[in-house]
């Protein structure tokens, strides 16, 4: 019986997983960026939103909304410093800018709030279904994500700078000779993948304990889910993330958790070797 | 006379190592021979990775895996079989180019960023594995009982040994990058770079010689691992496989110039008396990171081919000197 209620907390974390490696899987699609800033932006998210709750006293999830305004608007200006001038660069140059940009945002987190771990102390109580009882604080991160990936995909799919986003992703030389203002477009999704990490980072603070730091973990769950569900791949990233939380909750059962990290990164190198396109991604 | 002239590059480079191991033997203390050991190592790294980053243009993120694997293999010969210190040194070397040929003929089929993407996972994957692994000492690594320096002539003297070995493997690091580079070999890598659809039209075998040039890459970093923890008396697997010792290989030879001999000498140099001076410096000390990290920013943006790309750009009289 116990296997099913680890089974429920490892899908329903998956789902903020999933949504954090949207992020960065939008970004890689739309402009082929591999954003190494990944997790310092995560974890600039958890700060976001201990310290709107730990100074204002704002409840967390209304900081969120902060949060995302404040990822998107950040995420803009970091592509116009850091990345538009590399993006017709080999990778190594994106690779190095986005790292550039890590490093600038974990010294000065660092300088500022030292690495001891925080936490937003919140609690919903747990709900009990059967023998399965989750922690209320899970199952509303766990319908955040699903309500963002919702609002991603009307986003994507039925307004018209979605739609020249998925153009831009699609083909962007076609789509500036069609008149897309690839430039702008480029901004706006690399500042919606930031917004989508800084989500998830707020989501996850509201039930795991937090550093500055930390965003290093999600980042490479990141690119392990990313890389699962097809690098570029929106929906395919949710579904890797289901599929991470599920491992993560499920393998304790039949082996020390110490090994959980070995069989993920061992996963995430076959699967790039064997099906780069990812677990649901369409052979090209 | 002639051929002397015909490798100045060969020259500079080896001289400018020599020059900065000089440094702590004339002056005899043990402080600068710290400092220079610092130094040196991150040149014999930085060179290393440029066998594979500079001449074939595979950005490999995880090279610090040779160095925690080469370390861990030195470390576990040298404390739990009691092997002499050479043959730890090499058996550190053998295990990260067996390491590399296997992984090599595996991921160098992937490209650009899947294949930067694969270092890092096999990195993360090797530090959890190890993490794991009883024989190493999990979590808890290993450690040497002090008592092993005295085969050495005892701690001072062992120092000493240790900076002079690393001396050496410095030059020789150096002498194969200028060989590689002015080799065939190298001809094939320089392509692959520029294209290797083109390259293998051309009649180089990419898959073997990106290989070999990973296995190359991979070996130094390895004995210098198990030199270091040595040195160090003591291994962990969280020092031995971090990421970010990774990064900064890649950020010094970026700074010297990808692809060229001299290149990761003067950025691994110039790397470390920056980040020497940002560490002690009271203004930034607490940020020294970021300022490295703008510093790298500015750097990417702005002069891509690095110092001995620029000035081999500018002033091509220069290009015989500067290899």
């Amino acid at each position: 019986m116990d296997i099913l209620a680890f089974l429920v907390d490892g899908l329903l974390i998956g789902f903020v997983y999933g949504l954090a490696a949207m992020g960065l899987t939008l970004i890689w699609g739309v402009m082929n960026v591999i954003n190494l800033a990944h997790g310092p932006i995560i974890a600039l998210g958890m700060f976001g939103v201990y310290l709107t709750f730990s100074s204002f006293g704002l409840h967390p999830y209304l900081a969120l909304i902060l949060v995302a305004v404040a990822g998107l608007l950040f995420g803009m200006l970091v592509y116009g410093v850091a990345i538009s001038r590399v993006i017709d660069a080999p990778h190594l140059s994106s690779l190095l800018a986005t790292f550039a940009v890590n490093m600038i945002i974990i010294g000065l987190a660092t300088a500022q709030f030292s690495t001891t771990p925080r936490n937003v102390d919140i609690s919903l109580g747990s709900l009990s279904i059967g023998p399965v009882t989750v922690l209320g604080t899970r199952v509303v991160a766990a319908v955040g994500a699903m309500l963002t990936t919702g609002a991603l995909y009307l986003f994507l799919y039925r307004t018209r700078q979605g739609r020249y986003i998925r153009a831009v992703s699609n083909n962007r030389s076609a789509a500036e000779l069609m008149g897309v203002p690839s430039s702008r477009i480029l901004a706006l999704s690399f500042g919606i993948g930031t917004m989508l990490a800084a989500v998830s980072g707020g989501l996850i603070a509201t039930f795991f304990p937090f550093t500055v730091l930390s965003g290093g973990t999600y980042e490479l769950k990141s690119f392990v889910i990313g890389v699962l569900g097809g690098l570029g791949n929106p929906i395919g990233a949710l579904a890797g993330g289901l599929v991470l939380g599920m491992l993560e909750g499920v393998i304790p059962f039949f082996t020390s958790t110490a090994f959980v990290p070995v069989i993920e990164f061992v996963l995430f190198v076959v699967i790039l070797l064997v099906r780069p396109q990812g677990l649901f991604g369409a052979k090209q | 006379m002639k051929t002397w002239r015909k490798h100045l590059g060969l020259v500079v480079s080896l001289g400018f190592v020599l020059l900065l191991a000089l440094y702590p033997i004339v002056t005899g203390r043990d402080i600068n021979r710290e400092t220079t050991f610092t130094i040196l190592m991150s040149i014999a790294l930085a060179s290393s990775l440029n066998i594979l980053l500079g001449y074939s243009g595979y950005v490999s993120f995880g090279h610090v895996v040779f160095f925690g694997l080469g370390g861990y293999v030195g470390m576990y010969f040298l404390s739990v079989h009691g092997w002499p210190l050479w043959s730890a040194l090499l058996a550190g070397g053998l295990a990260s180019g067996i390491l590399a040929f296997l992984l090599g003929k595996a991921i160098l089929r992937l490209r650009g960023a899947y294949f930067a993407l694969a270092t890092i996972g096999i990195n993360e994957a090797m530090k959890a594995f190890i993490n794991n692994f009883q024989p190493f000492g999990g979590p808890i690594g290993m450690s040497l009982n002090f008592s092993v320096y005295n085969d050495y002539g005892g701690a001072a003297k062992a120092l000493w040994l240790t900076f002079y070995i690393l001396v050496a493997v410095t030059l020789i690091t150096v002498t194969v990058s200028y060989l590689v580079r002015t080799s065939r070999f190298g001809l094939g890598l320089l392509a692959i770079r520029e294209d290797e659809d083109a390259a293998e039209i051309m009649g180089v075998v990419a898959p073997n010689t990106k290989t070999w040039a990973y296995v190359l890459s991979a070996v130094f970093p390895g004995i210098i691992g198990a030199l270091f923890f040595f040195k160090n008396i003591n291994i962990e697997p969280g020092p031995a496989f971090r990421l970010h010792v990774s990064i900064e290989m890649i950020v010094m030879v970026m700074l010297g110039g990808q692809g060229t001999v001299l290149g990761p000498l003067l950025g691994a140099s110039g790397y470390q008396a920056m980040r020497g001076y940002l560490l002690t410096s009271p203004v930034f000390k607490d940020i020294q990171l970021a300022i490295a990290g703008s510093l790298l920013l500015i750097i990417v943006l702005f002069v891509p081919a690095g110092v001995v790309g620029w000035v081999r750009n500018r002033f091509p009289a220069t290009r015989r000197v500067l290899q």
